[in-house]
């Protein structure tokens, strides 16, 4: 029998200048998913922060299993039982397995730590899960979905009746996601209740039993996710329809613009060949180390290849040279907006004016007038929300932070244009505008290399689709002749097929 | 293990033992690293001169090595933390100087006043903590500034003069021998050592430590009090600071002032040649000893082969250059 986990009752949070949270309502029963949906911004990771003790309510209370609870801090909330995902990779590279899972409780003896205690602890929780690691090895090197179980079985090691996870399958492959739904199937057995919050829609419905939807601040809509049609929850989410989503290209395909020919680096890109047009979308597809972004890399420059050549216009670019290839008109919009695309302390104007300052300054002196006035265009071209210039990229949401990364590279006109997984962890609306750039670059005449994790973007998105496995080409096909089915496909093997 | 996917099974299962062995290998070499370094050092010296493996010259470097190996040790906390203290030399002054005057001007017990001392270092330390914790300054700027106040108060308290004349009790730490003839303060260090690296290693407190150097954010989310664990590193960086303070007292027998001046900095290098990231997260107490040891041998070894002063500088630059160097090269080449 279900009972009331958790009720959350006239939620209210205001932050100076904005109310992120607005009488939000919620309720958690025990043994269910709860779908937590809305665009970035719209107060979700708000809401998560108050039940974790992160944040306080201005206002509103939380009944937890019917009696009145409040966190003053994050341990006050994993005392009650509340364990959250985060979106980010939350471990301690530097520690075990073991460590990590037991991270801020580990098993003592006075003030000595109870190893025995310790390694048979991970050891159950770890097996419990069904995951295949020593208690010793190094977080370091393991894969994003061993992490994945990392932080699952540290949320099982505080005994949570609640889980809450952050977008849990951003970096996951489609047989680890499976494995995750599997899990969160047992827990649910035992009565744990999830709050869960996710972007990629097509996966809500397997996962969830009843959805949230939040929009400004309010929760628009509450009630069981089999009710609503796929299109009637996008609608509820932005006020849009599905054939929206993804707005229409006219591009005219013309000359081939980049040749890469037998491009090799380390283990993970073991020969990659293709041309690139102007004015083509080429998609590009792959499960998790199928080298996708090994490939972007050595093609900027960023990673010097081993081995093979790329010519953008007919001239070779000189490996392991990002400037070289920027300077021959290819740009990179990175996988890691926040650690590679921008300089998150510095202002707006300042980072558009990063790859530029060469052609904004003159005998040396920066030209500010100049700058202000190239960010200002393109912060009206590409519909940058930001208040001023000078604002600090750290506060932009994640949709306007990404446009600034493209519009840094528009001033150098380039010829190329390799997006790595850009609407990671960008809500449905900021995606639309991702896709409407790409459309405009793409019809402006700019070769446009799209690595994609998920499969209806880079469908919908691609003129072609090239798949990788095991870093080569297992295929490049016309988009047009493409289902999810025939890339997942490609992508998985024939034998991994039958396994995932 | 299970492969990555993508990968064949045969393939992932030899890569995941290469990787398991290279793993071990990587652990020994970052263990044995310092130690190489050290024994290569020892072996130039030992052919160079006649004199550097006698057992008088190795107990002098031992003792020479003491204040900064007790000072280092505390320090090792801190950077693993993620942190920095800069007060550390000002502090052996401080607590010095508290000492002396607990002892000579106020009329107390020797033991008493070495309490004193203790417990200006853990004060300073706290007031560290406070500043890097709830005054969220950077842990560079908290600990410049203590430094400074520090050294003020040391200058302030007493007038600028050295104090000296102490019992003898209190010079035994230094002047007094152990088993084997070996002198009092290099035991004292080692015990210390062999606490510090079980603390770091087998106990609560010491794991946080490296959890809150890993990632603080992810420390704290996972119920780690961080203001509670920095205020208590920064105190032991104190506490250590002051130790190394009154052995610094003993050994002169005179609390001065201006002692211990650009003391942090060969500190820093002793924990950083030792193998501590100065980004956090890693390093061991053993390291740090190793890593003052290279730096007392060779200033040691630089003396004995009348090489100036000046030079051992240059020198003593080199080697932390050359250390930090090969560290990073090792770990990049994974």
């Amino acid at each position: 029998m279900s009972t009331t986990l958790l009720s959350m009752r006239g939620i209210s949070k205001s932050f100076p200048g904005v109310r992120a949270l607005d009488e939000v309502s919620l309720e958690l029963m025990s043994g269910q998913v709860h779908v937590v949906v809305g665009e970035n911004g719209a107060g979700k990771s708000t809401l998560l922060k108050i039940l974790a003790g992160a944040y306080r309510a201005d206002s509103g209370e939380m009944l937890l299993a019917g009696e009145a609870y409040q966190a003053r801090d994050p341990s006050d909330a994993i005392a009650a039982g509340i364990s959250l995902i985060y979106q980010e990779d939350q471990l301690l590279p530097n520690l075990s397995v073991m460590e990590n899972v037991l991270l801020g409780r580990l098993p003592r003896n006075g003030p000595l730590v109870d190893w025995p205690a310790a390694r048979r602890r991970a050891r159950d929780l770890l097996a419990l899960l069904g995951v295949d690691l020593r208690p010793d090895a190094s977080v370091a090197r393991l894969g994003s979905a061993q992490r994945q179980m990392v932080e699952i079985a540290r949320a099982l090691a505080v005994q949570a009746r609640i889980i809450v996870m952050d977008e849990p399958t951003a970096s996951l492959s489609e047989s680890e996601i499976e494995r995750l739904f599997a899990l969160i199937g047992e827990l649910k057995q035992r009565g744990v209740g999830f709050l869960y919050v996710s972007h990629r829609l097509e996966e809500l419905e397997q996962v969830g039993e009843v959805v949230t939807v939040l929009r400004d601040g309010r929760a628009i809509h509450s009630g069981p996710l089999r009710d609503l049609t796929r299109d009637a929850l996008i609608r509820l989410i932005v006020g849009r329809t599905l054939d929206q989503y993804f707005p229409g290209r006219k591009a005219v395909i013309g000359e081939v613009v980049m040749h890469v020919e037998g491009l090799r680096s380390g283990d993970a890109l073991r020969g990659v060949d293709f041309d690139l047009r102007a004015g083509e979308v080429l998609g590009v597809a792959g499960l998790v180390g199928s080298g996708r972004t090994e490939m972007a890399r050595a093609i900027f420059g960023a990673d010097r290849a081993d081995a093979g050549r790329v010519t953008v216009s007919g001239r070779a670019l000189e490996p392991g040279s990002p400037g070289a290839a920027a300077a021959a008109g290819v740009a990179l919009v990175p996988e890691e907006r926040k650690t590679q695309g921008l300089v998150l302390e510095l202002s707006v104007v300042d980072n558009i004016a990063l790859p530029n300052l060469a052609r904004l300054s003159r005998f040396g002196r920066f030209d500010w007038t100049a700058a202000n006035a190239d960010a200002r265009g393109r912060i009206r071209s590409l519909n940058i929300r930001t208040r001023r210039l000078g604002t600090r990229v750290e506060e932009l949401s994640g949709g306007n932070q990404q446009k600034v990364v493209i519009a840094k590279w528009l001033a150098r006109r380039p010829k190329v244009l390799i997006f790595d997984e850009p609407t990671k962890g960008i809500d449905v609306g900021a995606k639309t505008e991702v896709y409407r750039v790409i459309n405009q670059l793409a019809e402006s005449g700019v070769g446009i290399v799209l690595i994609s994790s998920e499969l209806p973007e880079v469908l919908a998105m691609s003129d072609r689709i090239m798949v990788l496995r095991g870093g080569r080409v297992a295929a490049i096909v016309e988009a047009g002749d493409a289902t999810q089915e025939s890339i997942f496909e490609m992508a998985a093997g024939k034998r991994r097929a039958s396994v995932a | 293990m299970s492969p990555e996917p993508g990968e064949p099974t045969a393939d992932g299962t030899t890569e995941a033992l290469r990787r398991r062995v290279s793993a071990a290998g990587r652990s020994v070499v970052a263990q044995t690293g310092p130690l190489l370094g050290l024994l290569v050092l020892g072996a130039a010296l030992s052919i160079l001169t006649d004199r550097f493996l006698s057992f008088s010259n190795l107990a002098n470097v031992g003792q020479q090595i003491a204040v900064i190996s007790i000072v280092a040790l505390g320090a090792t906390f801190v950077i693993i933390a993620g942190g920095i203290d800069l007060s550390v030399g000002s502090v052996v002054a401080l607590s010095s100087v508290v000492f002396a005057l607990a002892f000579s001007n106020a009329g107390l017990a020797w033991p008493i006043a070495v309490l004193a001392a203790l417990g200006t270092g853990i004060a300073v330390g706290v007031v560290n903590g406070l500043f890097v914790t709830l005054g969220r300054l950077p842990a560079f700027i908290a600990t410049l500034a203590t430094l400074s106040m520090a050294r003020g108060l040391a200058l302030v308290v007493s007038e600028g003069r050295p104090i000296s004349g102490f019992p003898d009790e209190f010079r035994t730490i230094t002047s007094g021998r152990i088993v084997g003839d070996v002198p009092v303060s290099i035991g004292l260090t080692i015990v210390l050592f062999v606490l510090g690296g079980l603390a770091l290693r087998h106990t609560v407190f010491g794991r946080a430590v490296y959890a809150v150097g890993g990632s603080e954010e992810v420390a704290r989310l996972s119920g780690i009090r961080i203001v509670r664990l920095k205020v208590a590193i920064y105190a032991l960086a104190g506490f250590c600071a002051a130790v190394g303070g009154l052995v610094l007292t003993s050994r002169l027998n005179s609390a001065q002032p201006v002692a211990g001046q650009g003391l942090e900095l060969d500190v820093i290098a002793a924990v950083v040649i030792g193998g501590a990231s100065l980004s956090g997260g890693q390093g061991t107490a053993f390291g740090t000893l190793l890593g003052a040891l290279i730096i007392g041998v060779l200033r040691n070894g630089l003396n004995l082969l009348n090489v100036s002063s000046f030079w051992q500088q240059v020198a003593v630059g080199a080697v932390i250059a050359a250390a930090v160097m090969t560290d990073t090269l090792r770990r990049r080449r994974r």
